[in-house]
């Protein structure tokens, strides 16, 4: 028991850190612009898409900085001649942007690369078991992608919360007008955060593209979960983000180990009410619901508690 | 000048699909290939087709059938019934008379059920439906249709083949069931209890899992899970990237167990397989292995991997085209109700030898099945997987007799 409660624990958490670094960028990004960004998680197919190309020519490690650095540019270029055009026209046509522009990538991608999963293997510097904890071996490639989470994590609250940066990124979220009336260039802002949100969900998608697995369709897979995210941690809040990551990670990876069912706590059903709704809803184990509860947590927190976790604002 | 020249450019290209391709669509029968090319079906889905571009080759080669050129139209499904039968609509809109699927028992019942009631509105213009791999048994069960052939074993045989071979290993003690949760992994988990219950009622099951199809990209909670039920045995009917991310999570976890799956061999399993060094501790079941010595197939598995590089996974996709040939030349004709009586208890020396027949009563082809497992490899075994150096060696071979179970349908004719 005690095995399983360890295990899950390490790999919940890292699912969440990865959930993390994906909807860090989220958060900030629909914070500042009050646009859900739902190509998000289409820039972390392209990182896992650009980190194996470039893996292949020049390694792993210039990939884990180049990558996200091109899908960076990719980002601020968006922002630069798309969002900022749409910009004047309300958030529907910003809305509208993104979410054709998810379409586009997935179909660029397929074009370029295809539809098979790619042969994109963990680098062999960190192909080994890192720890055995009750005999089960702790991969050293998924030790470093938690490193690099809680890296990202601390060095983007220190630039957000310590720096003169982090200070106009801050008030542009909630006085816009009043920090383009200070003389600093909103527009330029806006980008540069643009660039760096997805540039952080690219790296996400370099780290994560080896030990998941880098498809044309990741970013469909992903995608709806990074809202619910950002909805639970509450919008603009990383520290939110962050708690809500590790709490869906968590969920999600403990629902998986548990078993239990209305059978198993009621008892089963008597036999001759034969097979019906009753007996599917009553037998179905709570592992077997895992992949829908963040979504019930969604629900419950926009009853319950419509400004997240930790967010400031209504959604 | 400029918009002429642009004009002339444009013609060739603009003229391509109207001149082009349609000239000799009189003479070629279309086998129109509904699977997943997209998602998380795609790599067996694409594996697939290229066998069935390979054998249509083939065929056309040996001078088509009748006469006729064999091509094959690949129609991207999704692995998802909706998309199925869309697919299937543009396929009868392009006046193809014979469908074949196999990903998916979920699209299969929902193929099968188009073609039926096709056939019934549109007589004279009837399609047949070849399934090479969705193995729910309630295909040729209750839900048996008689324009629907099968030429996979199913997944009651399949696993009565299995859990016979399971009874003669007394180290099984307790049994791990992992499966997709959908129609054909629910199959494999009752019948897998039902059966190791009256031929082991000493193994234990200490786990009973479904998980969503297709859409895990990370089974270590899965594993981590396994590890501490204490299995020595997992038994699992996942395919796709189901089973090759199963595998490569437990390599990553090194899980030590023995695996007894159905669909270990497609893409990308053999690979997480060497991972975990689990030398001959992963068992697979199907109808065919490269390695089974028997001359005909050893000489077809060399100029497949010669040409297609990759190995064969279907087998039954060999017998299948070959006996769509046979039953249109013992018809002498392509229309397809006569193919379908044809195929109707149709004999047939199958790819990897032996007699297989096209079970009349509810078109479930019955043939021998083979259990392998994979590991390091003797100078009997030449064919290894996924360049790793190991490979498929016979642990057990099921004759036809053996490996057949009573149908429970009733067969509507037309």
């Amino acid at each position: 028991m005690l095995e399983l409660i360890v295990i899950s624990t390490l790999n919940g958490v890292l699912f969440g850190m990865l959930l993390f670094l994906l909807s860090s960028g989220l958060t900030v990004i629909f914070s500042m612009m009050g646009v859900l960004n739902f190509a998000h998680a289409s820039f972390y197919m392209l990182g896992a898409f650009f980190g194996y190309q470039l893996t292949r020519w020049i390694g792993f490690w210039p990939a884990l900085i180049l990558a996200p650095l091109l899908v960076g540019a990719v980002g601020m270029a968006v922002e630069r001649y798309g969002l900022r055009q749409t910009h004047k026209h309300g958030h529907v046509a910003e809305l509208l942007l993104t979410f054709g522009l998810a379409f586009a990538i997935e179909q660029v991608v397929q074009m370029i690369w295809g539809k098979l999963p790619m042969d994109y293997r963990v680098p062999e510097l960190l192909d080994f078991p890192a720890f055995t904890i009750f005999s089960t071996n702790y991969p050293a490639y998924k030790m470093f992608m938690l490193l690099v989470s809680v890296v990202i994590f601390i060095a983007l609250l220190v630039v957000l919360k310590r720096t003169r940066v982090g200070l106009i990124v801050q008030a542009a979220l909630t006085h816009p007008s009043m920090v383009a009336h200070l003389g600093h260039n909103v527009g330029r802002v806006f980008m540069l955060v643009f660039g760096v949100g997805t540039a952080l969900a690219a790296v996400a998608g370099v780290i994560a593209g080896p030990a998941l697995v880098t498809q044309s369709d990741m970013a469909a897979l992903l995608g709806p979960i990074l809202f619910v995210v950002i909805v639970v941690g509450g919008l603009g809040s990383l520290p939110g983000a962050f708690f809500a990551s590790l709490l869906i990670g968590l969920l999600q990876t403990f629902a998986v180990s548990m078993n239990g069912s209305l059978a198993s706590v009621f008892g089963p059903l008597d036999p001759s009410t034969g097979a019906s709704l009753l007996t599917d809803v009553w037998n179905v184990t709570i592992a077997q619901i895992a992949p829908i509860l963040p979504y019930v947590l969604l629900v419950l927190v926009l009853i319950v508690r419509p400004m997240g976790l930790m967010g400031t604002r209504e959604t | 000048m400029r918009k002429l020249m642009l004009a002339a450019l444009a013609l060739p290209v603009l003229a391509l699909p109207v001149f082009g391709t349609p000239a000799s669509a009189a003479d070629t029968v279309k086998i129109g290939y509904i699977d997943p090319l997209s998602g998380g079906g795609a790599s067996v889905g694409e594996g697939g087709l290229k066998t069935f571009q390979y054998l249509a080759d083939q065929i056309n080669a040996e001078g088509g059938i009748l006469g006729q050129k064999v091509e094959i139209v690949p129609l991207d499904n999704k692995t998802n019934p909706q998309e199925s039968l869309i697919q299937a609509q543009k396929a009868v809109d392009a006046g193809i008379h014979y469908i074949t699927q196999g990903n998916g028992s979920a699209v299969a019942a929902a193929l099968s059920d188009f073609v039926a009631k096709h056939n019934s509105r549109n007589p004279g213009k009837e399609m047949l439906y070849f399934n090479y791999a969705a193995v729910d048994p309630i295909l040729t069960n209750e839900k048996c249709n008689y324009w629907h052939f099968r030429w996979d074993a199913n997944s009651d045989i399949k696993m009565e083949a299995l859990t016979n071979y399971m009874k003669g290993v007394p180290t099984i003690k307790k049994v791990y069931l992992i499966n997709q949760d959908y129609s054909f992994g629910q199959s494999v988990r009752t019948e897998a209890r039902k059966m190791l219950a009256a031929k082991r009622p000493d193994v234990q099951i200490v786990g009973d899992e479904l998980h969503p199809l297709l859409k895990i990209t990370d089974f270590a909670p899965y594993i981590a899970k396994i590890k501490a039920s204490g299995a020595d045995s997992v038994v699992t009917g996942n395919w796709g990237q189901d089973i090759a991310l199963l595998l490569k999570a437990a390599a990553d976890a090194g899980l030590k167990v023995n695996w007894y799956t159905y669909y270990a061999g497609g893409a990308g399993g053999p690979t997480a397989i060497k991972q975990t060094g689990l030398d001959h501790q992963v068992f697979q079941i199907n109808e065919g292995i490269p390695n089974a010595g028997y001359k005909p197939s050893v000489e077809f598995e060399k100029t497949f991997r010669a040409k297609v590089h990759m190995s064969l996974w279907y087998p039954r996709a060999v017998n299948e085209m070959r006996m769509f040939k046979a039953a249109a030349e013992k018809a002498k004709s392509l229309d397809p109700v006569k193919v379908a009586a044809a195929l109707e208890g149709l004999e047939f020396d199958v790819l990897d030898g032996g007699k297989g027949v096209m079970r009349k009563e509810d078109h479930q082809f019955l043939q021998p099945i083979y259990i392998s497992s994979f590991g390091s490899l003797t100078d009997k075994e030449p064919f290894d997987e996924e360049g790793t150096g190991w490979g498929w060696k016979e642990v057990a071979k099921v004759d036809t007799a053996q490996a057949t179970l009573p149908t429970t349908c009733k067969m509507k004719r037309p």
